[in-house]
Order: C-alpha cells, then sequence, then structure tokens
C-alpha cells in the first residue's frame, strides 16, 4: 500500500521532469493546466516526504558536448544556426577554419534546432535586447525579415559601413536576386538548394526503360512512373518531397507563369496570389490522375517522403539537390539525377529553377560595436572565397553561392567523378531569370505553404476538384497576405 | 473535523505561503496575463510596430471557420481520448487489482509508456504505423487495407488517439489501483457474503467508492488532452491531412510559432483559457455532489 504511493510520487516527479525536457513551445497556453492539475487531489495524497525523494533525473543532468572557447582577445560575434547534422557539422567546420585563418575575430557557432526554432529563438533574443549578430534564416521567413527594418543590418550597408568592396556579380544571380532588393543585397546567401528528378536505375532497368534516357516531360514522368508499377519494379512509381517547393513554386517558375502579382511579391508587400492559374490547375490534376492510377503517391508535407525514394519503395523522387548526401549513403540500389520535368506544350519552358535554403542576417542590438560589424563583415569575406564556397558545395551538396565556387569544383574535377552533381547549378542558371524565376518573397510564406499542404491533401482524397483546392489556397492565402501587410502599415 | 489552526505570529503563514505563491505568479499569472495583453495587440514578430486593437483579435478568431473546425476536432479528440483512456485503465486496474501470480510484473510493465515523454513515443508510433516503413502500417497493406494516415483523415484522427490514450493509460491505471486497494477489506467480504457476483460487487461497491479517482481522473484526463497532447500530434501528423487533426491547442502552435501571427495565437490562447476554466469548474459544480467521498 505505502509502497504504490512511493512509486506513485516518484512518478509524478519523474513525469514532471519528463514534460519539463519535452518541447513545450507555447508558454502561455500550457499554463491553466497547472491550477486544475492542483485542485483536485488524488483519493489519498501521498505522503509529502516520499514526493521530494530524488528520483534518477534524465535528461537534464545530460551536460552538453563542450564547445571550443575563443581565445583570449578576439572580437567574439554570434553566429546562430538551424542545420541539424551532418550538414551543420560542416557548417561548423567551415566557421572553424575561419576562426583558424586569423588572429582578430572569432565568431561562435550556436544550433539553436530547426528553422522555425532558430526563428523563433533570435525573434525572442531580438525583442530581449540579446540578439546574436548572425542567423542563419529559412528562405521562406525572407519576407519577414525583410520587413523587419531596424532589426536587421542589410548586407550592402554592412559592406558600406564596414570597407568591405562587396561585388554581388561574383554570386550566381538566382541565389543573390532571392535575397536582394533591387541590386542591393540584403542577407548573405549560404546554403541553396534546387528541386531535382533523382531515379532508381535499378529499378529502370527491370521495368525495362532505357536509364540512360531518363523522363524530360511529365508526359514521360508519367508513362515511366506507371510502367514501373505495372511491370512491379517498384511499389510506387513516383513521389516528391517538399510538395508546394518542387510542385507549384518551382513548378510556375520553369513554366515562367506567376505564383502571385509584383514579380512574386518581390516588388511590393501588395503582391496578390496568382497560382490557381490554369497551368497550375492541369498538373494538380495530373497529380491526382497519376495518384487515382497508382503511379503516384503522396509522402507527407515537408521532407517526410524523402525516405520513399531511398528505400526503393518509389522509382522516382523530385528532392532537393542537397538531399543528394542522403540519397548516396542510404540508397541500396544505383540512382541517377536529372532535371526537373516540364509540361513541352507550353512555350519557351523550361527556364531556370528557383532555390530554397537559408541566407544569413545580421542583427541589430543595443551596444553592437564597430569591430563586431567588422567581424561578420570578415567572415561573409571569407565564405565567398571560391575555396571556401567550392568545399561547401561538394561536402554538402548545396549549391555553390559564387561562379567562382563552381569553377573550383569543376577545376577539381569534382563534377568528372561525380556525374550530375553539376546539373543543380546548370539547371539553376541556364536561362536569364525572368520576373517569375527569380525567387520569391511572400509574407508568411510557411503559413501559406500549409495552406497549400491542407488544401491539396483534401483534393487527394477526393473532397474537392483541383479547381476548387487551388481557388480555396489562393482565397486563403490571400487573407495571409493582407494580414500580414497591416501588420506593417 | 473543523478544527482551526491560530497562527501566533502574523508573518508566518504569509511566509509559508510565499513559495507556493511566487511560482504561481511566474509561472502562471505572468505569463496569463502577458497573454492577455498580446492578444489587444497587431504586432509585428520583433516588437518593431505595434497597434493596440482592442477585441480586433477576438473577433477574427472567433469569427474563423477553420476555429471552429479545430473546436469540433478537439472536442471529439478529447472525449475519445478520454474514454478510450478510463475505461482501458479501469479495465486493466480491476485485472491486476486480483490475486494472481506475478501480479507485480503486469503492474510495472503497465507503468513503463508513462515514463516515456510525448515526443518520443510519437516516434515509436511512427515507426509501427508508418504506412510505408512502419512494421504494422506495412502489414495493414498487405492485407489489403488502405492504411494511410498522411492521407487519410479518419485515421489520422485514429491513430493520435489511441498513441495519446495509450500514453496516459498508465497514468490512469495507477490511480485506478490505488483507488481500488483503498476500498476496506471487509465491505468487499460482506459483499461477498451476501452473495454478490463479480459484476454486482464491482458495480455496487467498488466503482461508488472509487468515485473521488474517477472523478479527478476525468478533469485531468480532458485537461490532459486538451494540452499536453501536441507532442504526439507534431510528431506523427502536424495536424493534417487537410486539417484533420488541427485542435484548438495545435493551432495556437502554428499561427503564434510557425506562422508569427502573435495576437490572434494569444487570443486563441486567452479563449483556450477560458474554456477549461470553464470546463473545470463545471465539472466541480455537477459531480461535486454526487462524489462519494470516504
Amino acid at each position: 500500500m505505502k509502497k504504490l504511493f512511493v512509486v506513485l510520487s516518484v512518478l509524478v516527479v519523474l513525469s514532471m521532469l519528463l514534460s519539463a525536457c519535452a518541447p513545450q513551445p507555447a508558454p502561455a497556453p500550457a499554463q491553466p493546466a497547472a491550477p486544475a492539475a492542483k485542485a483536485p487531489e488524488p483519493t489519498k495524497a501521498p505522503e509529502p516526504t516520499k514526493a521530494a525523494e530524488p528520483t534518477k533525473a534524465p535528461a537534464p543532468t545530460a551536460t552538453p558536448a563542450p564547445r571550443p572557447t575563443p581565445p583570449p582577445g578576439r572580437v567574439v560575434v554570434e553566429f546562430w544556426f538551424g542545420l541539424g547534422k551532418p550538414l551543420g557539422d560542416v557548417l561548423e567546420a567551415v566557421v572553424m577554419d575561419f576562426n583558424k585563418s586569423q588572429d582578430k575575430y572569432y565568431v561562435d557557432p550556436i544550433y539553436k534546432g530547426a528553422y522555425p526554432d532558430t526563428m523563433n529563438a533570435a525573434i525572442a533574443a531580438f525583442r530581449a535586447g540579446k540578439a546574436p549578430h548572425i542567423v542563419q534564416m529559412f528562405e521562406v521567413g525572407t519576407a519577414t525579415m525583410m520587413a523587419a527594418k531596424g532589426a536587421i543590418k542589410p548586407v550592402y550597408q554592412l559592406a558600406k559601413e564596414t570597407g568591405w568592396n562587396l561585388d554581388p556579380s561574383i554570386y550566381i544571380p538566382a541565389v543573390r536576386g532571392y535575397y536582394s532588393e533591387g541590386e542591393n543585397m540584403i542577407s548573405m546567401p549560404l546554403n541553396s538548394s534546387t528541386p531535382m528528378l533523382y531515379f532508381n536505375i535499378d529499378a529502370f532497368k527491370k521495368a525495362g526503360l532505357d536509364p540512360a534516357r531518363p523522363p524530360k516531360t511529365w508526359t514521360e514522368v508519367r508513362a515511366a512512373a506507371k510502367k514501373l508499377v505495372d511491370s512491379g519494379a517498384t511499389k510506387c512509381g513516383m513521389t516528391f518531397e517538399w510538395p508546394t517547393w518542387t510542385q507549384l513554386e518551382n513548378f510556375s517558375a520553369l513554366h515562367n507563369v506567376p505564383l502571385a502579382t509584383k514579380s512574386n511579391g518581390m516588388t511590393g508587400m501588395d503582391a496578390e496570389l496568382k497560382f490557381n492559374g490554369d497551368l497550375q490547375v492541369r498538373h494538380l490534376q495530373t497529380l491526382m490522375d497519376m495518384a487515382k492510377e497508382g503511379s503516384f503517391k503522396y509522402g507527407g508535407r515537408d521532407g517526410a517522403a524523402t525516405v520513399l525514394f531511398p528505400s526503393g519503395e518509389c522509382g522516382i523522387i523530385m528532392a532537393s539537390s542537397a538531399a543528394r548526401a542522403r540519397i548516396k549513403n542510404e540508397s541500396k540500389f544505383e540512382w541517377g539525377v536529372t532535371f526537373l520535368p516540364y509540361y513541352d506544350d507550353v512555350q519557351g519552358a523550361p527556364i531556370n529553377s528557383i532555390i530554397g535554403g537559408a541566407s544569413l542576417w545580421v542583427l541589430n542590438s543595443p551596444g553592437r560595436t564597430a569591430d563586431e560589424y567588422k567581424a561578420v563583415a570578415e567572415f561573409f569575406k571569407y565564405i565567398s572565397q571560391p575555396a571556401v564556397d567550392a568545399r561547401w558545395h561538394q561536402e554538402t551538396g548545396y549549391l555553390p553561392i559564387t561562379h567562382g565556387g563552381f569553377e573550383k569544383t569543376k577545376a577539381d574535377g569534382f563534377y568528372a567523378k561525380n556525374p550530375g552533381a553539376d546539373l543543380p547549378y546548370q539547371q539553376l542558371t541556364r536561362s536569364k531569370p525572368t520576373e517569375n524565376s527569380l525567387g520569391l518573397r511572400l509574407g508568411n510564406m510557411p503559413e501559406i505553404r500549409t495552406i497549400v499542404y491542407e488544401e491539396w491533401e483534401k483534393a487527394f482524397q477526393g473532397q474537392q476538384t483541383a479547381k476548387q483546392a487551388m481557388d480555396n489556397a489562393v482565397k486563403r492565402g490571400n487573407e495571409v497576405l493582407r494580414n500580414f501587410e497591416k501588420t506593417y502599415k | 473535523m473543523q478544527r482551526r489552526v491560530v497562527f501566533p505570529n502574523r508573518l508566518l503563514p504569509y511566509l509559508l505561503l510565499l513559495p507556493q505563491l511566487a511560482i504561481t505568479t511566474v509561472f502562471f499569472f505572468w505569463p496569463a496575463s502577458q497573454a492577455i495583453y498580446q492578444s489587444l495587440l497587431r504586432q509585428d514578430p520583433f516588437g518593431l510596430r505595434t497597434q493596440f486593437v482592442f477585441l480586433q483579435n477576438f473577433q477574427s478568431v472567433l469569427s474563423d471557420p477553420l476555429y471552429i473546425e479545430a473546436f469540433q476536432v478537439t472536442a471529439v479528440f478529447s472525449i475519445s481520448v478520454t474514454l478510450f483512456v478510463m475505461m482501458l485503465a479501469l479495465l486493466f486496474a480491476v485485472m491486476a487489482d486480483r490475486q494472481i501470480r506475478g501480479a507485480p510484473a503486469y503492474k510495472t510493465l503497465l507503468l513503463w509508456p508513462y515514463a516515456l515523454a510525448p515526443a518520443v513515443a510519437a516516434v515509436l508510433w511512427v515507426f509501427i504505423f508508418h504506412p510505408s516503413i512502419g512494421i504494422l502500417g506495412k502489414a495493414l497493406n498487405g492485407l489489403g487495407l488502405k492504411w494511410d494516415y498522411q492521407l487519410n483523415g479518419v485515421q489520422a484522427l485514429v491513430l493520435i488517439v489511441v498513441a495519446s490514450a495509450w500514453k496516459q493509460i498508465a497514468h490512469n491505471f495507477l490511480f485506478f489501483l490505488a483507488g481500488l486497494q483503498s476500498v476496506p477489506p471487509a465491505i468487499v467480504e460482506a459483499a461477498l457474503i451476501d452473495g454478490a457476483g463479480a459484476w454486482k460487487l464491482f458495480r455496487k461497491i467498488l466503482f461508488p467508492l472509487i468515485s473521488p479517482t474517477t472523478f479527478y481522473l476525468l478533469t485531468i484526463n480532458l485537461v490532459f488532452s486538451f494540452f499536453d497532447t501536441f507532442g504526439v500530434i507534431h510528431a506523427l501528423t502536424h495536424g493534417g491531412p487537410g486539417r484533420a487533426t488541427t485542435t484548438l491547442m495545435y493551432k495556437v502552435y502554428m499561427d503564434g510559432y510557425v506562422n508569427l501571427n502573435l495576437g490572434e495565437s494569444a487570443a486563441q490562447s486567452v479563449v483556450l483559457m477560458l474554456i477549461v476554466s470553464a470546463l473545470v469548474w463545471i465539472q466541480f459544480r455537477s459531480t461535486e455532489g454526487k462524489v462519494h467521498y470516504s
């Protein structure tokens, strides 16, 4: 009897510890539970002395891995990033090499969780007057950051203040343009990727498809996917990760149709969504038809579908160029990579694709010194060097951000050894970006992506037509944009 | 029963209360008041521009059909979880309360899920039920059942109900077991001598005597399914497919943390706070009289 209560109280304490370690993102709403939980007493209250018994504290005692400390006398700047392992390790190595390369400045890299977590941490720190000097922010947060004038220091301004002779033309236009206002670079590109089509060569052979001639158009993709399934080579023909990024944002860019007015929001906050055009509706219909005939499988939101390719379940996947490392490590079959498919009856298609990934933002905070900004500028200069950029590109699968990085990689013979590794760069630079393919800058883009997921999922379940799904997404997305606009008026 | 304790020192009672008051203030009153304040503002995430908009946030939240939808999802979800948890936990407790060989082992095993953090538990559920990499998920599809919680809203809801309930059953089991064990054996023996069968014994003696526990658990479970199921939903379904598993709590997270709409998110949490306060109040009012305290 008594023993049971000891167990009980120990468990209660344990559970409190555990829930304290579990992610509890919204602080305020979680609180009302506390008084309610305390008010009613269990049949018999556990003896207080027993409740205080120390339990094996699970996580809090675990000490984090020791981080290198900056040598004395250096100007130290904080750099918060949101890249998990193994890509984050490469980033840390790049930063540490910078620190070794000179004796005046020191960049302290701190992992802050996934992109949205890093963003929220930086925002909270800014509001508390303790913002990091540099923060890595995902591309869909660009509009929010650009609107936060006063919180950020644009890169072109940083260059001017610190005497850094910044030449935007060394950066790849499709990368630079995403993070620029006109000719002025606002944030510093770092990790950029673009979606590609990966295919399972073994499965292609088994299905009687020619792996030397991978599908180029959507008609060919559909035929190949169907053949893969019908022949029993794979269970699922085709899938894609990051559904809106690969099938809507890049799809629209490739076919030179607008996602939104005002050059996809690049030239004004009053942009309106336009992605319920004929071509985008037609494409969703194609996907719905393919799902029905069993040649396409929806693998979930964000990166949930990636696993379906290396596991051998799907013979074709449209995925980020940065997924290359994972596919290489996890696949037990031969695979190939090619350009994203297009509709060949659309005139002028395909043009260049657009990027995803993240860039580096300089945050203002009370008490910043000129030296600290200089340190930031030095670091940006460092990562823009061809050798550093080339290494970043080769080790991570992200695109080179500079032309120099690409040339250096080519000269290293990397592309000869890794066939297909240069295709993302080619796809991104194969034409001069138009107003539909420069990128996008829409307020609260993460919310708009979620809306599209929701409407598409309803369409895939057969609850609405392709046209209805697109119309609803545009209508709801426009409300988000208007809300965003109101906040900054 | 009524014994009045008189403290000779006037300061002492306040001093003794201080730790609890301090904790409540820091962890409840302060954030709650912040939420109320924030709910009246329209503000950009960095706090650079702030407009006082009175009750506009509440107006747009309450007139939003998606909010009503989330409310319905939450109602279905919470009631399902609560019923599911309590029925199974009571069944297990009654079974484990009997004199059987290896009873302590069963009891210990039944407690294990409680020691897992919700997010970890949810990851395990992914490995079991993912339609293409999960063991059971694959088997279900192999049997010809079209199992895909990423595209089937009903299946997704069932999955998070079961996953959340599984997590909570251990806790309920423990309280039911404690309740059952605190029933005086004399009463049970008297009933048995009077010729009561197992069902009658449970229905007429045990169940009424553990009603305070049942009542307490009802409140706790509802509050749990309102607030503490975030980890499970986040790891398993992200509120999808469509909006099939977006509960009120998950919507607060999405709007505040992902969409950075602080004003409306705060307004939602204030509404949530009111709902739960009301729920607890109603439960106390309506059940207090009927609950038998020994």
